[in-house]
């Protein structure tokens, strides 16, 4: 079982209770007409040239990224990339994440984090919670909006 | 120089405050050693032979008399008394305790420094040219633009879990003293036929156990394009760099496997794409804080004091000589400051000396102190006339070594006197070739020589740039010394080519002694540099001398 972490929050996984799915990305057909789009969510493997997604960003509902180690940082990329496509369905990042990372995934656009139960046992929600507290302060975003940290 | 602005401020004491956390949840079991690893190391503590180990930024080497203090503080109330000046422009301090790194932080922070970067697979501090804002041939002052790559990298959401470890070297003047092709970026200003000043962007260089020459990406990025330039490229990175094997995981692997091309249209495809993200241009942004870095308002009052000591004292004429560089401005002089005492080790300045170098800072360098990568201590702003005052302050301190690009003037990484992965030790090599020159008396003979050691094959120590490079390995249990010749840091860069066979401990000095009495012999004319004669001449006569008959390279494997 998995634990999903929204908003600060440990949630049950509603995207699978009301009636989502994740399909393999390398088994979809080249349009995914066949599905019902609303619930048509997506795995793709942190392998992926993110670029490959471009025909499927504005037909799908969600996309799991897979963190097979936290030291793997590519689903970052991918996911900042996707939402640069203009992704606005639910982008979800799946495995191995720590507390400490929650903050970085935000930032590049996730809505929500899939851990185990094993690891949610030792980092409590508080800790998640404690965690995505510190988002308000990054450079990145500010330098996005002109503002370099050179007022004198 | 730049102040810490209340943002950066706020940054860092959150920093600090996460990291008292994480050695919190390290110490309930809330995180794992494995999970606890990567934090520490983001924020530059590392776990060595005997102790912890805290690596701190000096961003592009610039300190003022402050921070300085603050780092003696730290030295004498947390280590032993001492810091270490590396190659990357940090501080390192070897001996502190796991649960008082969180004040050791708090105090940096109240200077307006930090830790964080200095170690884990993420962009690692943004070193420059030391003489930045001194130097004569300089077309621009590359700090403001360091700034603002500190800015952006710091905390960047899409690359704090690279590949591997990523390093970022700017420099603004033709004269190269900053390694750019060395680095996994290399940035160069440069002015194009219309007269504006842009970066040429050079990638894939690095040294370590595969070296490779930086290749040029960009041959004119516009300043205005730097940030999604800079971020396009890491994230081509990012998304292909190789995960699979540490030892290949840097980006010079992925160019050297992918090739040039291909990596460079992956790059102007993600540029093309990311450039719309960032709202301003980055000159504006840069312009912005290059207001930081404006030039101090000089003295231009001359005395005799400068002429009358030159003529009076040969031992500071021999300073003068050697540890003073051109200045922008003629009433001024830039001064290195030789961490490179006979017999000590490169690197190492005690609190006391740090004290001295930020008060002569303070009354007579408008304040500014600089890291060399070549681990010496930079003076960039002394007027002439009161150098004659500043060199009796640093020869008091033991500071005055008039070394600076001589045969002692040696880059040598920690090696087995503190680091885990070292196969050989390089401090005691490095004192003992600069005690030997000393007695024979030959260094300024000998003249420009950069001697560079590793104690692996990290290559921390840069041996394959030094003009002799040597590198520690372990041969069957005994230490066996390689050396390498011809390798060039700067602009005329060169990876050294190998000698031959290794020499054992109680072989490498009489070694290079061999190869300096070579050079002697050889050369043209005093004027002809070590490096400028071995261009000439190549390595056969140097081999010859190394390996004389019935000791060539095949008889020593065999035997
Ligand atoms: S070169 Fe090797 S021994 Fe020297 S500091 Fe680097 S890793 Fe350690």
């Amino acid at each position: 079982m998995s634990v999903i972490i929204r908003d600060g929050k440990f949630h049950q996984d509603d995207w699978m209770a009301s009636g989502g799915s994740f399909h393999d990305f390398d088994a979809m057909p080249l349009r995914p007409h066949d599905f019902e789009l609303d619930h048509l969510g997506i795995d793709v493997p942190n392998s992926i040239d993110p670029n490959s997604l471009s025909g499927f960003v504005g037909e799908v509902s969600a996309i799991r990224i897979p963190f097979p180690s936290f030291a793997d940082g590519r689903g970052f990329s991918i996911a900042r990339v996707v939402r640069r496509m203009g992704f606005t369905g639910l982008l979800r990042a799946h495995g191995h994440i720590i507390c400490e990372q929650y903050p970085l995934a935000v930032r590049a656009g996730f809505d929500e984090i899939e851990i185990s139960d094993e690891l949610a046992r030792r980092q409590s929600e508080a800790l998640w919670a404690d965690a995505l507290a510190r988002i308000n302060v990054t450079y990145l975003e500010r330098l996005q909006a002109g503002m370099a940290s050179a007022a004198a | 120089m730049y102040v810490y602005q209340e943002f950066d401020e706020a940054f860092v004491r959150e920093r600090v405050r996460q990291f008292r956390g994480q050695v919190e949840k390290r110490v309930d079991g809330a995180l794992s050693e494995d999970e606890f690893r990567p934090l520490r190391l983001m924020n530059g503590l590392y776990l060595q032979l005997h102790a912890y180990m805290l690596r701190i930024a000096i961003p592009y080497g610039s300190l003022d008399s402050a921070k300085m203090r603050q780092l003696a503080f730290l030295a004498d109330k947390w280590d032993k008394g001492y810091g270490h000046f590396t190659t990357r422009q940090n501080i390192q301090f070897n001996w502190p305790q796991l649960t008082d790194v969180p004040d050791m932080l708090e105090a940096l922070a109240d200077v307006g420094m930090h830790s964080i970067q200095t170690s884990g697979n993420c962009v690692r501090n943004v070193t420059a040219d030391h003489f930045a804002g001194a130097a004569a041939d300089e077309l621009e002052d590359p700090r403001a633009t360091a700034e603002l790559i500190r800015q952006w990298s710091t905390d960047h959401p899409e690359f704090q879990f690279l590949p591997r470890k990523f390093k970022i070297a700017i420099t603004g003047s033709p004269n190269d003293r900053a390694v750019t092709r060395a680095h996994d970026i290399g940035i160069r200003m440069i002015e194009n036929d219309a007269g504006e000043t842009g970066f040429e962007i050079i990638v894939g260089g690095g040294l370590g156990r595969s070296p490779f020459e930086g290749k040029v990406l960009r041959d004119f990025l516009p300043k205005d394009h730097l940030l999604p330039y800079l971020e396009a490229v890491l994230q081509v990175y990012n998304l292909a760099g190789r995960r699979d094997n540490k030892f290949k995981a840097r980006i010079k692997i992925l160019l050297h496997e992918g090739g040039l091309e291909d990596f460079r249209e992956r790059t102007e495809k993600a540029f093309e794409e990311i450039r719309a993200r960032f709202e301003r241009p980055a000159g504006e942004m840069i312009d912005a804080i290059a207001k930081w870095f404006e030039p101090p308002v000089f003295n231009n009052v001359q005395t005799h004091a400068f002429d009358k000591a030159l003529d009076a004292n040969p031992a500071f004429r021999s300073f003068v000589e050697t540890n003073t560089d051109e200045h922008r401005n003629p009433a001024y002089a830039i001064v290195t400051v030789s961490l490179k005492p006979i017999g000590g080790t490169p690197g190492d300045a005690t609190a006391q000396q740090m004290r001295v170098m930020a008060d002569i800072a303070e009354e007579f360098g408008h304040d500014e102190i600089r890291v060399s990568h070549e681990q010496n201590l930079i003076l960039p702003h002394i007027r002439k006339a009161d150098l004659p005052v500043v060199y009796e302050r640093l020869r008091e301190a033991g500071l005055a070594t008039a070394n600076a690009g001589l045969i002692s003037d040696i880059i040598a990484c920690p090696g087995m006197d503190y680091c885990t992965l070292a196969t050989a030790r390089s401090i005691p090599i490095a004192q003992q070739i600069a005690t030997r020159f000393d007695e024979l008396k030959l260094e300024h003979e000998i003249g420009p020589l950069k001697i560079k050691i590793s104690g692996c094959i990290n290559a921390c120590g840069h041996h394959h740039v030094g003009h002799i490079g040597i590198l520690g390995l372990d041969k069957a249990g005994a230490e066996s010394y390689q050396i390498t010749l011809g390798g060039d840091a700067t602009e005329t860069f060169a990876l050294g080519e190998r000698t031959g066979p290794g020499f054992g401990a109680d072989e490498i000095i009489p070694a290079i002694e061999t190869i300096v009495s070579t050079y002697l012999d050889l050369r043209d004319s005093e004027e002809e540099t070590f490096l400028e004669a071995f261009r000439r001449v190549g390595m056969t006569p140097f081999k010859e001398k190394l390996y004389p008959e019935g000791k060539s390279g095949e008889a020593r494997n065999a035997a």
